[in-house]
Parts: C-alpha cells; structure tokens; sequence
C-alpha cells in the first residue's frame, strides 16, 4: 500500500464515521483550546502587571529609611525599622552623583482640604517637581515648579478633587486650606485612573517644604531617583548606598530597592503561574487522549470483521496497524487546528471583554499545544492499532 | 500446485485439544474445480483457512506452487494471500462504507498499483461481471447475488491461482446462487483453480473433483 493510498483510505474512514469525528475532535479541540486560552490569560495577566509597573516610570530606584534584612523584599522593606532619619539634605547630595538623572524626595500623608466652605480629607503628597517626570504625570492646566525649597505655598490637585470643590471648573487660582495652611491651586492633574494603588484624580501635590511643615517631621517617607539609564540602575545604587552610608556616620540605615529587581521578581511569579495554569489545561488534554484510545479500541471490536476480511485479501500487519494509526493522527491534526482556532478565538474575546488584559497567547504554547495533541493522539492509537494488526483472521471472519 | 503432506490442525480449548484436521495428505493439481463437503465440524472450513494462508498448520508441511508457504514470513504471506489466493466467503464481507468499485479496488490499493491503472483494471471487471451501472452503490444498495458478484470481482481482481469458496451461495437463493456458480464455473474455464467448502449437495456434485470429510479427516476422493 503506498503512503497516499494509507492517508486517504484512512480520512475516508475518518469521514464516514461522522459523529464519532466530530465527537473526538472536539475533545482533542477543547485540549489544545483550554491550553492556549489559559497561557493568554496568565501571559496576559503578566503583561498587564508589567504594563503597570512600567507606568509607574522607567530606570526607577527607591530609597526608604530603615534597613530590613530581606534585602529586596517589598513588604520586608515597610517594615524595617527606623534608626536614622532620611532628610532632605539627604536628598540633596544626590544631585552630583553619577548615574542619577533626576530625583523626588517625597512624603505622603492624611490631611483635609478645604475651599469654599467644601472639606474633605484627601491624600496629600509633598515633593518636587522632579516628580512629575519621574512618575510619568500629566498636568491638565497650569504647572508645578517646586525645588527642594523654599518654595511658594502652591498645590496641583487631582482632576476629582478640583472638580469636587471647584464644580464650575474654575479651580486654577484660586485659595485652597490644606490643615491649617493656606495653598494657591497652581496646576490640576490630568485624569490618570488608578496605577499601582496610587490615584492621581484625588490626589493633592505640594512642595516638599510645606509637606515636611504640615506634618511636622524631617523624615521622608521616600526618595524616588530616576537612572540615566537601565543598565546603570546597579552601579547607580551602589553608589547613593555609599553617598548616604557616608551621610549617616558610615552606617547602613537605608534600603534602596531597583525597580528591575521588583520587576524580575513578578515576572518569575507570573510565568511560573501561566506555566502552571498551562499545565492544569494539558491534563485535559491527557483526558482527551484516553478518550480516543477507548474510542480507538471500540473501533477495533467493531470491526473486527473488516480487519479480518483485509487480512484475507493481503493486508500486513504494518498496514492495517498504519490505517489505524492514521486515522487516529487525522483526528488529531484535525483537533489541534480546531483547538487552535477555538482557543485563539477565546483570547480575542478575553481581550475584547477585558480591554486592559493584553491577553495574546504566547507562540510557545500554541506549539506545545499541538505537539501534545499530536503526541497524545498518536500514543493513545498504539494499543488499539497494534491490537487490530494482531488479531486472528479466521476469529474475525467467522463473526457474522 | 496444492500439496498437503500430513497436515494436522490441533485447537486447545481449556485442557481439551480439538483436533480440527488429523494428518491430511492432499495435492491438488493446477486448474482443477474441487468441492469439499462433510458436516458441520468436520474441518472443511479450516482446511480451506489453512490453505488461504489465514491458519497455520500445528504440524505438517504446505507447498503453494512448489513454495513452503508455512515458513515464509508475515508480510510474505500476505503477498501471497494477495496475489496467488482470492476468497470468497458465504455472507460476503463488503466493506460497507466503501462502493462497489472501492471494494474491488481494495486489493489493487494494498498491491500499491498507481490510481489510474486501477481505475482501468475495476472497470474492465465491473463489465465483465456485469455490474457497472452498480459501481458506485455502496453494498447495503446491492443484492445478494450482486453483493457476491463484487466479492467474486474482489477476489479476482489481481488473477489469483487458486479461488476459496467458503459456502458462496449459503446466503443467496436458489436462483441467484446458480448465478454465482455459473460465474465461478466461468472463471474455472479461464484456468483458475477453484476449491468449494459446501453444504449444498447439488453445487457440490458440480465440480470435477469430491472431497468428503469428517472428524477432520478426508473420507472419499473422487
């Protein structure tokens, strides 16, 4: 028998078996569909928290008071403790550092605002104007030009904000009280959404001296340093750790955090989440494989008798184990090219529902998607094909 | 061109052996027309097996056209099964999902012969068999006596030497029967070797050459 004869004798088997075709196909298609719909999802979720960190502003290191042991931990590094002070002067010396392009002490606090007999309590952050760039804000009306001090007593309010006082949109300007202070709106912010827990529409910026003056303290909360460039982030930390170690009688009581470092540790957590999410889907594609081996199997018994009426006619063994063969590969190559389409048709509509969610199925699952259709497809019509191949003629004929 | 030297066939059923055929000597010469008959369980039906290469001999020796075919290898005896050997069997064994001309078509595919010469081989046989406005019904389309007409075509297809006929008119009637013999007769003038298993005394009587059996041994040869 020659191979094209094999292949289309074969499909035609395939075809005249119609339901139990389509039966089988979908099986194998929801396999290699669930797979591919679920590394989107997991792909599509790591994207997503990359997008967010990358929002946040590039080249980042941050610098927090306290030094945790957990070097590198987020959550370790809110919890360290406190020995010393990082001060605005601290800031200031990182001007001349090689490697730095710009930098934003910063403080963050409660405080109430009011204006027009309005109040409200919002969240109030004190810093430069160097923030701004850093953190990728956008100003909607006026401008924000505040150094490390002193500064005029001028505030940037969220786009919620000046539209909660101000309802007629005239906010630039105008006199504002933040706790017992009086503030000109000097700018308001373009609306931004929520990025990473911080929501520029109700928040209110002012320079980092009125900051440090209404919550009474020395101490920021932070220091945020942008990098020339990403591939200077390490030489650049280790550079401000030594500056501030020098500052603070050569003790080490600052934690300084690259955004790389935060970045590769989500990135290790997503993918091993999408791998394992992957794996979860390729079990049904194991279930389907059994499915088609007990189909396959059921398929011999059924026709025991044609098998036995090929034998008599001259089939070898190796032919009638290839038909069989074959016909399990169509439905598999079949399935993997449903699945495919199914599952590449799921993630458009992850997509489509979650605008946000880049929810694209990487290649490399795709690949591994059909590999292992093909593999369990092929694996699982071993036995049913080598057991049609075996069976004895004269059993199979003298069934009627 | 058929020798059977002291073949014996031995079944083992649980701790029973069954012997189905018990020392069979038996030549059968090139072109001869033989009826084989004898009850039921008298091993006609694996003497015909055993000669179509479908059962193995538990002891004995077969020569097919002065060839050991016993010791030949699987795939050897498939070759021969496929082009020195044509069957026939009583309830017709068509594939039912494939049409009459695709049923014919089987052994000249598993022969590897290309596409269009078996195109020109199926339709030169569907004429002589009389069958080629039936070409494309499939068998559940088709008569009895033309069901076994395809059969026939089937089993000849490739110009086998020798034809088994396992009971080839045991599901047809009397008329139609006499058809499928005439056409088996027909076959047997243009040489071919033709060995009958049947029950039917008449269509028995027909051939040139009688075998009787029981308990798996030959009783009368004439």
């Amino acid at each position: 028998m020659t191979r094209q004869d094999a292949f289309s004798l074969s499909f035609r088997t395939v075809v005249s078996y119609r339901l139990r075709a389509i039966l089988i196909l979908l099986a194998m298609a929801l396999g290699v569909a669930a797979v591919v719909v679920l590394t989107a999802l997991g792909e599509g979720a790591r994207r997503f928290v990359m997008n967010q960190f990358t929002a946040l502003g590039t080249n980042l290191i941050i610098i927090i008071p306290g030094r945790s042991e957990t070097a590198g931990g987020f959550i370790g590094a809110l919890v360290g403790e406190t020995p010393r002070d990082l001060t605005l002067d601290d800031a200031a010396s990182l001007t001349a550092l090689p490697g730095v392009r710009r930098f934003a002490p910063l403080n963050v606090g409660l405080s109430e605002i009011s204006a027009g007999g309005l109040l409200r309590e919002v969240t109030l952050a004190g810093s430069t104007a160097s923030l701004i760039a850093i953190r990728r804000m956008r100003l909607a009306q006026g401008s924000f030009t505040a150094d490390n001090g002193p500064n005029p007593a001028e505030a940037v309010l969220g786009a919620k904000i000046a539209h909660e006082l101000f309802p007629k949109g005239n906010a630039l300007g105008q006199r504002i009280r933040l706790g017992d202070r009086r503030f000109r709106v000097a700018g308001i912010f373009a609306m931004q959404g929520e990025s990473m827990g911080i929501n520029t529409d109700e928040l209110v910026l002012i320079p980092i001296d009125h900051a440090q003056a209404l919550f009474n303290t020395q101490s920021l909360f932070r220091i945020m340093v942008e990098a020339e460039s990403r591939s200077v982030i390490e030489p650049t930390k280790k550079v401000i750790r030594a500056a501030l170690k020098l500052r603070h009688d050569g003790e080490e009581d600052v934690t300084i955090i690259g955004q790389d470092a935060i970045l590769a540790t989500f990135d290790k957590i997503l993918r091993a989440l999408t791998l394992a999410v992957s794996g979860i889907a390729a079990i049904s594609l194991a279930v389907a494989g059994i499915l088609v081996m007990n189909v396959m199997l059921v398929a011999v018994s059924q026709r025991t008798t044609e098998i036995g009426l090929l034998k008599a006619i001259g089939a070898t063994h190796t032919d009638i184990r290839n038909l069989f063969l074959l016909e399990t590969l169509w439905l598999a190559v079949a399935g993997a090219v449903v699945g495919i389409i199914l599952g590449y048709l799921g993630s458009l509509g992850l997509r489509l529902a979650y605008p946000q969610l880049p929810a694209y199925p990487p290649i490399w699952a795709s690949l591994a998607a059909i590999a292992t259709a093909l593999i369990t497809g092929i694996a699982a019509s071993i036995l049913p094909a080598s057991k049609a191949a075996r069976l004895n003629p004269v059993l199979a004929l003298s069934r009627r | 061109m058929i020798a059977l030297t002291a073949i014996s066939r031995i079944f083992t059923m649980g701790d029973q052996e069954v012997r189905a055929l018990n020392n069979i000597n038996l030549t059968i010469a090139p072109g001869a027309y033989v009826s084989v008959m004898g009850p039921s369980g008298s091993g006609k039906s694996t003497l015909l097996n055993l000669i179509g290469l479908l059962d193995q001999p538990t002891s004995g020796t077969y020569l097919l056209e002065n060839i050991d075919v016993t010791s030949l290898s699987e795939t050897d005896q498939a070759r021969v099964r496929r082009e020195r050997i044509g069957f026939i069997f009583q309830s017709f064994h068509l594939i039912p999902r494939l049409t009459a001309a695709e049923n014919i078509e089987l052994p000249l595919i598993l022969d590897g012969i290309p596409s269009a010469e078996r195109k020109k081989r199926v339709r030169a046989i569907l004429q002589q068999t009389n069958l080629l406005e039936r070409a494309d019904h499939r068998p559940s389309e088709l008569s009895g006596g033309q069901r076994q007409r395809v059969a026939i075509a089937r089993a000849t297809i490739l110009n086998p030497a020798v034809l088994l006929a396992d009971e080839p008119t045991g599901n047809l009637d009397h008329k139609t029967g006499a058809e499928v013999i005439a056409l088996l007769e027909n076959l047997h003038h243009q040489g071919t070797t033709i060995i009958t298993v049947t029950h039917d005394r008449e269509i028995g009587a027909r051939a040139h050459r009688k075998i009787q059996m029981r308990d798996g041994e030959v009783v009368s040869d004439d």
